[in-house]
């Protein structure tokens, strides 16, 4: 299945990806900044995200809460995301209302400062620390995903630190830091804009060129440093968290390669033989035939830079010790990187891989968000045509090949919460390679 | 990327020549939602069949009248059990086989029940549709229960109240439901049991909910996406053409939705940096005649991001990530809930605000442009909302499960344009009752059991996480 492309580029060097899909009189709206919590300075941990808060609060023509009411008025959704090395936004709006939704991105590409107050920022600044208190500090487990890329990334690299940052350095954030990463960040050629849907092509292009076009460029971007790593962690990495939960949880997180790498398919097939859905390993040999575990799936980070992630996260059954579901997970893992896999393990991972690809193809808003995303990352949308085929050239060696060379224990980092109680007795029992294993 | 274009680089935003003026919308284009045909078989197994051809995929789900609300009393689970268990044995297969069939095809299906049905669905590419609605026969018409499954599969559920017992957000809705309606009420108790109703399920038990529920009579097939409805019906009629077999038809008791009285409860979580806040009281069946009135008026309330209570608590106070307010339609009259996580410190201050939107929203008719912009969102999004064709599919078995009119989703957006200020302000008036709000917070019972009883004027009762009374 192929999804029709066009692109083109403003003199202001923003790139516009455009895919027509008649169907409904829909049409999504969709714009990738090359900005993601990596280009966050230090003391300004979770800026990136805080600043996307702050993309809603208006522009020079768009009052305080406006942004929403106008979308919503017209009939639209809308949200915004960001990511470590990204942040999105995006509206899928009735076809009719499309210059709406492109105005008023250009609006705040182009005029957001004068918008800008203290009050908002202060507002803001409550609000996003409560997103942190309701997804991690008041959730059992939720401090995952900020511990997680700390064991496997090292302090010095950009996607070490945590994406929705500490309650201090949020605290710390001014309105000077909103108008210099603006200025640095939110420019027209850090961006992606992509339409999918019903839309004119030919109308399109002057909408954009309208509303878009006499946004200046930017200037120079500050470098990123270096994101190179090793390939493995070189060795085991464990941290054990004491949690108000009932049921132990372990997520193990091995380096693995970047997004777009033809590695990176073979990877993504050892994950999904291990953790997607209940014909794979964990599901079949942890949940269903040993019932140690609850739960059980396996998940990429898809980053393009320095290295990926690929994750096991499982849960214990009430009666499973921490000890014996962290023994079990790492010995899935011993397995596949000893024995390998089998062809119809790829086979069944490429299918359910490939159905999932299709189904994401149907709305208009996932559309324009994958075309983004190839575009940004590598300069290319018409990447998310053949990502079904780099799937299926996938053979049973590579998928061997990278569990030989990158789930051994020297590129495991294990994340083990334990209730509270047990506690004591899980940090006592270190896995060793003559040990436990 | 790099840039290959000829323009000058500018290093300053400083020459930024004046935004463009607003653009106004250009003509609408039409839209239907996908037309669809229903059929009845000979044995009364029903047929719905949207032809959509957008993609190469279908959705098939069987909708099946064996939700919770028809378990007896002692039973609770057993509805949320057998569905599971479909995908754990069936015309000879294990579990594991099952799941091996469906996933080389790329179709996994789920099955679950929830109040009003049991439903499997799969999405599937089209050449595959044939043998995965085969292996949904066999879940169908052959399950076998297999006893060690029936175990597996109470552990988990046990093991899943467990877990969320230790999440804020989801004790506070268990004990929201608890305080909302009385004991002997179902809607009392989560969908999926409770744990003394779950140990007490059996093979036997569940067999027989199979039996009884799990008929032609009781069944609807719906097909959204590319397929023809001849080939959906040919399809139908060669798998399940001769199935037979009766459906109880004698509901086992009156479904009881009684309310409790009134009740603040803290239920307590010792240093608990944020508290999860519900408020309401027992909403309307999905079938009641103020359907529009009551939904336009909650998306006012807090339905939408643009709502009172959103920009209240979100965007004027800095209180919350987000608060919004529902109904739950369900076949009898589900909970009506407002749903917020708030700073521990401002607990009171946000329990005095929402009550000062529920009054408020009682007190006036909205304006003109306020209800407006609720309506044409509603209005407007309905297409947005059928982009899938497993949403497609999910709209025709809510058809199904609640017996609207065929013509429901064709008359939707001008029964939705059609509410007025005076509808919003009757439903308000009718449908939000400020004396029977019950108050559910998991929190720090030494931060907010105060602050809470003075802005509620009743008194703070404080239980543990099962519901039981602690010292206040």
């Amino acid at each position: 299945m192929q999804i029709p492309i066009e692109t083109f580029r403003l003199a202001n060097g923003l790139f516009v990806t455009l895919s027509e899909d008649h169907t409904a009189p829909l049409v999504a709206v969709n714009l990738w900044y090359h900005v993601g919590s990596a280009n966050e300075r230090p003391g300004r941990t979770g800026f990136a995200h805080l600043f996307e808060h702050m993309l809603f609060q208006g522009s020079a023509s768009v009052a305080a809460n406006e942004h929403f009411e106008f979308v919503q008025r017209a009939g639209g959704t809308l949200n915004g995301s960001t990511w470590l090395d990204r942040t999105n936004y995006y509206e899928t709006v009735p076809s009719n209302q499309l210059e709406l939704a492109l105005w008023l991105e250009a609006n705040r590409m182009g005029y957001l400062l004068p918008a800008m107050t203290q009050q908002k920022l202060d507002t803001q600044r409550d609000v996003v620390q409560n997103e942190r208190r309701w997804s991690m500090d008041n959730q059992p487990y939720g401090t995952w995903w900020e511990r997680l890329p700390a064991l496997v990334f090292p302090a010095s690299h950009p996607f070490h630190h945590s994406l929705i940052g500490s309650m201090s350095d949020l605290d710390a954030a001014s309105l000077d830091d909103i108008a210099q990463f603006f200025t640095t960040y939110y420019t027209p050629d850090n961006a992606v804009l992509s339409i999918a849907g019903d839309f004119d092509p030919v109308e399109v292009r002057t909408m954009v060129e309208r509303h878009f076009g006499p946004i200046p460029r930017g200037g120079t971007k500050p470098a990123l440093p270096d994101m190179a790593l090793d390939s493995t962690l070189g060795g085991p990495v464990r941290e054990v968290v004491a949690d108000d939960v009932v049921l132990s949880r372990i997520f193990v997180a091995m380096r693995s390669p970047v997004f777009g790498s033809v590695e990176y398919y073979a990877a993504s097939i050892a994950g999904a033989i291990l953790g997607l859905k209940k014909g794979s390993r964990l599901h079949r040999g942890l949940v269903r035939e040993r019932q140690l575990a609850a739960e059980a799936q396996a998940f990429t980070y898809d980053l393009t830079k320095g290295s990926d992630l690929l994750v096991l996260d499982v849960t214990a059954r009430p009666e499973t010790s921490s000890e014996q579901l962290e023994r079990a997970v790492h010995a899935e893992l011993d397995r596949i990187q000893a024995e390998g896999v089998t062809a119809e393990e790829v086979a069944r991972a490429i299918t359910l891989i490939e159905t999932d690809l299709f189904v994401s193809l149907q709305s208009a808003g996932d559309r324009a968000d994958k075309l983004s995303l190839f575009a940004t990352y590598f300069g290319d949308p018409s990447l998310v045509n053949v990502q079904a085929e780099r799937y299926r050239e996938v053979t049973v060696e590579q998928v061997n090949a990278f569990a030989r060379e990158r789930l051994g224990p020297d590129n495991r980092a294990s994340l083990l919460f334990v209730p509270r109680e047990m506690a004591e007795l899980a940090s006592s029992n270190e896995l060793t390679e003559s040990g436990v294993r | 990327m790099t840039d290959a274009s000829t323009s000058e680089s500018t290093s300053a935003r400083a020459t930024v020549s004046a935004p463009t003026p607003r653009p106004g919308p250009t003509a609408p284009r039409s839209y239907s939602f996908p037309r669809f045909e229903r059929m009845t078989l000979s044995n009364g197994m029903r047929l719905v069949v949207a032809p959509v051809a957008k993609l190469p995929l279908v959705t098939v789900s069987a909708v099946v009248d064996a939700g919770a609300a028809a378990e007896r009393e002692g039973e609770e689970g057993v509805a949320s059990l057998t569905a599971q268990l479909l995908l754990e044995g069936a015309a000879g297969l294990d579990g594991a086989a099952l799941a091996d069939r469906f996933e080389r095809i790329g179709a996994a299906a789920d099955a679950h029940a929830d109040w009003d049905a049991a439903t499997i669905s799969l999405t599937a590419l089209t050449d595959r549709l044939p043998e995965a609605l085969s292996l949904v026969r066999d879940l169908l018409r052959a399950p076998e229960f297999p006893e060690r499954e029936v175990v597996r599969l109470k552990d988990e559920r046990l093991a899943e109240i467990l877990r969320l017992r230790a999440e804020p957000g989801a004790l506070a809705d268990e004990q929201f439901d608890r305080a909302t309606y009385s004991p002997t009420a179902r809607y009392a108790w989560p969908a999926g049991g409770t744990a003394a109703s779950v140990r007490a399920l059996t093979r036997d038990l569940i067999r027989t909910f199979y039996s009884q529920h799990y008929q032609p009579g009781a069944t609807t097939l719906v097909f959204a996406g590319d397929v023809t409805v001849g080939d959906a019906v040919a399809l139908a009629e060669s798998l399940f053409g001769d199935w037979s077999g009766e459906a109880l038809r004698d509901v086992p008791r009156p479904f009881d939705t009684a309310p409790r009285t009134g009740v603040v409860r803290v239920v307590g979580k010792a240093d608990a940096p944020q508290s999860e806040i519900r408020v309401g009281h027992v909403g309307l069946p999905r079938k009641h005649p103020d359907y529009f009135d009551a939904m336009v008026m909650n998306a006012i309330l807090g339905g939408l991001f643009s709502s009172r209570i959103n920009l209240n608590l979100r965007e004027a106070h800095g209180y919350t990530y987000g608060a919004f307010s529902a109904f739950e339609w369900r076949r009898a009259a589900g909970p009506f809930t407002i749903h917020t996580a708030v700073k521990s410190d401002v607990t009171g201050a946000a329990v005095r605000e929402i009550l000062k939107e529920i009054d408020g929203l009682r007190a006036a008719e909205v304006s003109n442009d306020e209800l407006t912009l609720a309506t044409s969102y509603l209005d407007g999004v309905f297409p947005i909302r059928y982009e899938t064709t497993a949403a497609i599919a999910t709209a025709l078995s809510n058809l199904v499960i609640h017996g609207l009119p065929d013509s429901y989703y064709d008359e939707y957006r001008e029964r939705v344009r059609g509410v007025t200020p005076g509808g919003v302000l009757r439903a308000a008036r009718q449908h939000l009752h400020p004396d029977e709000l019950r108050i559910v917070v998991v929190g720090d019972p030494t931060v907010i059991s105060t602050p809470l009883a003075e802005a509620t004027g009743a008194p703070v009762e404080v239980v543990n996480p099962d519901g039981v009374e602690t010292t206040a």
